[in-house]
């Protein structure tokens, strides 16, 4: 028997009978990351890293959840399972699988260029990879993340000159947060959508340092935006909401933007190039640091980006998984619905 | 290139009028090099340089250059829906700067034409290697001859007008005609003595504007002129000194396509100016368009088509008179105009009227219309009789009001992701009919619905796709469309046995079960009573 195989509730080792980031509830499920498509609702146990835990009991409510270090071993029924940084969202991990000198990575969501919030990816040498392909494309190509905030904060800069708001959008956890630690924040003050303040408030309990923000409320004047910059999730764009602001440019902040057509699609004023999961380059990179020869492709470009791999000689499979991603700006979309949802509540 | 590229990027960030005119205005303003702006306008008026290279060639270089496979581009071309697009971004980043002009990389891209292949590939790797992603973008825009920008020509003259100070008007006359960047300057053109120098130059059209519902809350039927709407090509048909020049609405210059009008440079005085329709006309009564699209694309006029398809300019506008302006004159003296000039011509065979329909109160209107069909019409012509004759497409004085088109609920069996903007949405879809309990092919369509719809039927697709074919996805028949066309002919090329004109969904039958769609009779039934 395999050592994980993929069923239709998730990624799943049979000999220890757990899950990894399962879409069907389960009994015991080991998450990789607090994001909603990756850790969901309904499973009676849940193991994750200590930095995961705060935001994912915060979205699930009063769960059973065991907590882990960074590289620290769990054995279930001779099965070895660590967590090691995966460099996507504070918390996130590779859940690395071995036994009988057989080794297993699945690596949920990651990146590898070091965003100063995140623990920093590090490569774990495998057998089997499990990895994601949301921007396994050539024509994705990420700027260095510095050249991408000069970028933003020269547009806050302009829009203050006019008079106006500059309203920034990103998922509610993880982005938003690294959008508000590259910020100027000595060009103005900067508010938050109170999905995205909800969850600063979590990270700051568990001793996160993040730059101060104001929860836009009903409270605050609307003679005090102009100028400044608000942090929206990308839902909050043309609704109701967005009225009190007055005359404001939006800016989505997305690998996505980087296509001509995606940046038009969205709406928003001004795109920026900015992810928190690999783009090509990177993808290709980190599959050859895990030494892995057999690669399992899940949520993005699956069948294109196995093919290629399969050209490079890797025994490489595309998996049809109920992670989102796939081709995905409405995927993420939905995907901050969610985070939203669960923030509000 | 720096400079446009900074304007392109401008301009396509915002879906805003006023911020693109402000864009291109600022431009204008901004850039020293005259050549630059003369070019600039000539992009944006569909005056672009030839494709240079062909696109195969291209993305045989782009792959080797950014050291992929050939297949995994084209992949991504799939995706990114714009070849263009695709080469600038699976490029390495660029290794040296370039400050070189917009006009100085047009000069790049033109000497390429006398290049062999090797020579070509040599150029066009060197231009990569400098430019940056949107400059690499609108370099391989003008070399496949695709350049395109989202702003009209009538924007550009906007902006044109506040950078330069001159009037709008005067100045999208200037811009109209034979000109291109290599045979005038940008102080000839713009600042040049008259507009009238260059003795082919047509005015701008008129274009109207498509009527929403019944025409009743236009007002008095007394101030209405009511003509058909032919379906030919819209044409500008010029006599100035002796010498006759047709334009089309594409502001192409069309003369030697159409032979036969020939004898009008002596038939009609110096200085007319006629707006109509370029028509195919036999035995007294328009031919289907169908047959006029036989002769558009070729190079030669064998006898054959001249005979089999012959054409008339139907008349419906006079804009010049004697060598005189008169689009400002109301539509009824201009009318009277060409009546007399139609009618001195005396060349019925090439030179008609377009007659005018006689009606007193709406109801009459509408029962004309609902002869459209059989009299190869698109509906009818609204035009205010007191109206100038307007440039670009203006709201108020002319409408259009075509006949309902003709339509069929068909079952979704294909679907394939869009292009550009809507990239990654599946937007073109191919259509059936049942014939027994098969679904058969007829007809594509990717326009009519909403984003939203597209963004809903997108999530639809991807839980229901039964296979892949490259971007094509064959999808489970649950989905009926109401597909709407203009026209219908029999076709041996298509398996249906059928082609439809301008097929488009005029909306998605969400009320409608796969089984209740219609079948392969009900469209062989409405070949039988409108195809031809």
């Amino acid at each position: 028997m395999p050592l994980l195989e993929f069923n239709d509730r998730g990624i799943y080792c049979p000999r220890a009978q757990v899950y990894i980031d399962p879409w069907k509830p389960v009994d015991r499920a080991l998450i990789t990351h607090g994001h909603a498509d990756h850790s969901r609702w309904g499973n009676k146990h849940y193991l994750a890293t200590r930095s995961a835990a705060p935001v994912i009991r915060h979205r699930l409510g009063e769960v059973s959840l065991t907590t882990v270090e960074y590289g620290q071993v769990t054995t279930i029924n001779g099965v070895k399972f660590s967590f090691h940084p995966a460099g996507h969202i504070i918390g996130s991990a590779q859940i690395r699988v071995e036994y009988g000198g057989e080794i297993w990575v699945a690596s949920g969501d990651y990146k590898l260029e070091n965003d100063g919030l995140s623990e920093p990816w590090e490569p774990v040498r495998c057998h089997h990879f499990i990895t994601e392909s949301t921007f396994g494309l050539p024509v994705y190509r990420w700027a260095p993340q510095e050249e991408v905030f000069a970028d933003i904060n020269a547009w806050w800069r302009a829009n203050q000159a006019e008079g106006k708001v500059s309203v920034l959008t990103g998922y509610a956890l993880g982005k938003a947060q690294r959008l508000l630690c590259g910020l100027d924040h000595g060009i103005g003050r900067v508010y938050t959508h109170g999905a995205i303040e909800n969850t600063n408030e979590v990270l700051r309990q568990q001793g996160v340092a993040l730059p101060p923000t104001i929860r836009v409320t009903s409270a605050v004047p609307r003679k005090d935006y102009p100028g400044h910059l608000v942090i929206a999730t990308p839902g909050a764009i043309g609704q109701p909401w967005m009225k009190k602001f007055g005359a404001a440019s939006v800016g989505t902040a997305s690998g996505w933007m980087s296509l001509r057509g995606a940046r038009r699609r969205r709406g928003a004023d001004r795109g920026f190039v900015l992810s928190d999961h690999c783009d090509w380059p990177a993808l290709l990179e980190a599959i050859v640091l895990t030494g892995a020869e057999h690669v399992y492709v899940t949520h993005g470009y699956t069948s294109i980006f196995s093919k290629y791999l399969r050209g490079t000689g890797l025994n490489a499979v595309a998996l049809e998984t109920d992670y989102e991603g796939e081709l995905a700006e409405m995927a993420t979309k939905k995907e901050d619905l969610d985070q939203e949802n669960a923030a509000a509540e | 290139m720096k400079h446009f590229a900074a304007m392109f990027r401008r301009l396509d960030r915002t879906t805003k009028t006023n911020e693109k005119v402000a864009a291109l205005a600022d431009y204008f303003v901004a850039v020293t090099e005259e050549q630059d702006k003369l070019w600039t306008i000539a992009l944006l008026s569909h005056r672009r340089p030839r494709r240079t290279v062909n696109s195969r060639l291209l993305r045989e270089w782009a792959a080797d250059y950014a050291g992929i496979d050939p297949w995994i581009l084209e992949e991504s071309y799939h995706v990114v829906g714009d070849l263009a697009e695709t080469i600038a971004l699976v490029l390495p980043p660029p290794t040296e700067a370039d400050d070189r002009s917009l006009s100085a990389w047009i000069r790049v891209v033109e000497s390429l034409a006398e290049y062999d292949e090797a020579g070509k590939r040599e150029a066009v790797l060197a231009a990569w290697q400098v430019l940056e992603t949107t400059e690499r973008y609108l370099f391989n825009k003008l070399i496949t001859g695709n350049f395109r920008v989202g702003v009209s020509q009538k924007l550009m003259t906007r902006a044109l007008s506040q950078a330069t100070g001159i009037e709008e008007t005067s100045l999208a006359h200037r811009l109209m005609g034979n000109w291109t960047p290599n045979d005038t300057t940008f102080q000839d053109l713009i600042h040049g003595a008259s507009a009238t120098d260059d003795i082919s130059r047509p005015y701008p059209f008129y274009l109207a504007y498509q009527l929403e519902g019944p025409p009743d809350g236009l007002g008095n039927p007394a101030d209405w002129q009511a003509e058909h709407k032919w379906d030919g090509i819209r044409g500008q048909l010029i006599v100035r000194d002796g010498s006759l020049f047709v334009w089309s609405r594409g502001e192409e210059l069309v003369t030697d396509k159409y032979p036969e009008y020939a004898p009008l440079a002596d038939l009609l005085p110096d200085g007319t100016v006629v707006d109509g329709e370029i028509l195919p006309y036999a035995a007294g009564a328009p031919l289907g368009f169908n047959l006029l699209q036989t002769r558009i694309g070729r190079k030669t006029l064998s006898k054959k088509i001249l005979q089999d398809v012959p054409v008339v300019l139907m008349a419906y506008d006079l804009l010049e008179l004697a060598g005189q302006d008169i689009r400002q004159w109301p539509l009824a003296r201009r009318r009277e105009a060409l009546e007399g000039l139609v009618q001195d011509a005396g060349a019925e065979h090439i030179l008609r009227l377009s007659p005018t329909v006689a009606w007193e109160k709406w109801e009459d209107l509408a029962a004309e219309r609902a002869t459209a069909r059989a009299q190869c019409s698109e509906g009818l012509m609204l035009k205010h009789r007191d109206s100038p004759y307007r440039q670009g497409r203006k709201k108020g004085d002319w409408w259009k009001w075509k006949v309902d088109p003709l339509t069929i609920d068909a079952v979704m069996i294909y679907a394939q992701r869009g292009h550009g903007r809507r990239a990654n949405l599946y937007t073109d879809f191919t259509f059936g009919v049942w014939e027994g309990e098969q679904l058969v092919p007829f007809t594509k369509a990717y326009s009519g619905l909403t984003d939203q719809e597209f963004n809903r039927i997108t999530n639809w697709v991807r839980r229901n796709t039964v296979e892949r074919f490259g971007p094509v996805r064959s999808v489970k028949p649950e989905l009926v469309f109401e597909i709407g066309f203009e026209g219908i002919q029999a076709s041996g090329r298509h398996k249906s046995g059928v082609a439809l004109r301008f097929p488009r969904m005029l909306r998605w039958r969400e009320d409608k079960p796969a089984s209740e769609a219609n079948t392969k009779e009900d469209l062989l039934a409405i070949l039988a009573a409108y195809g031809g």
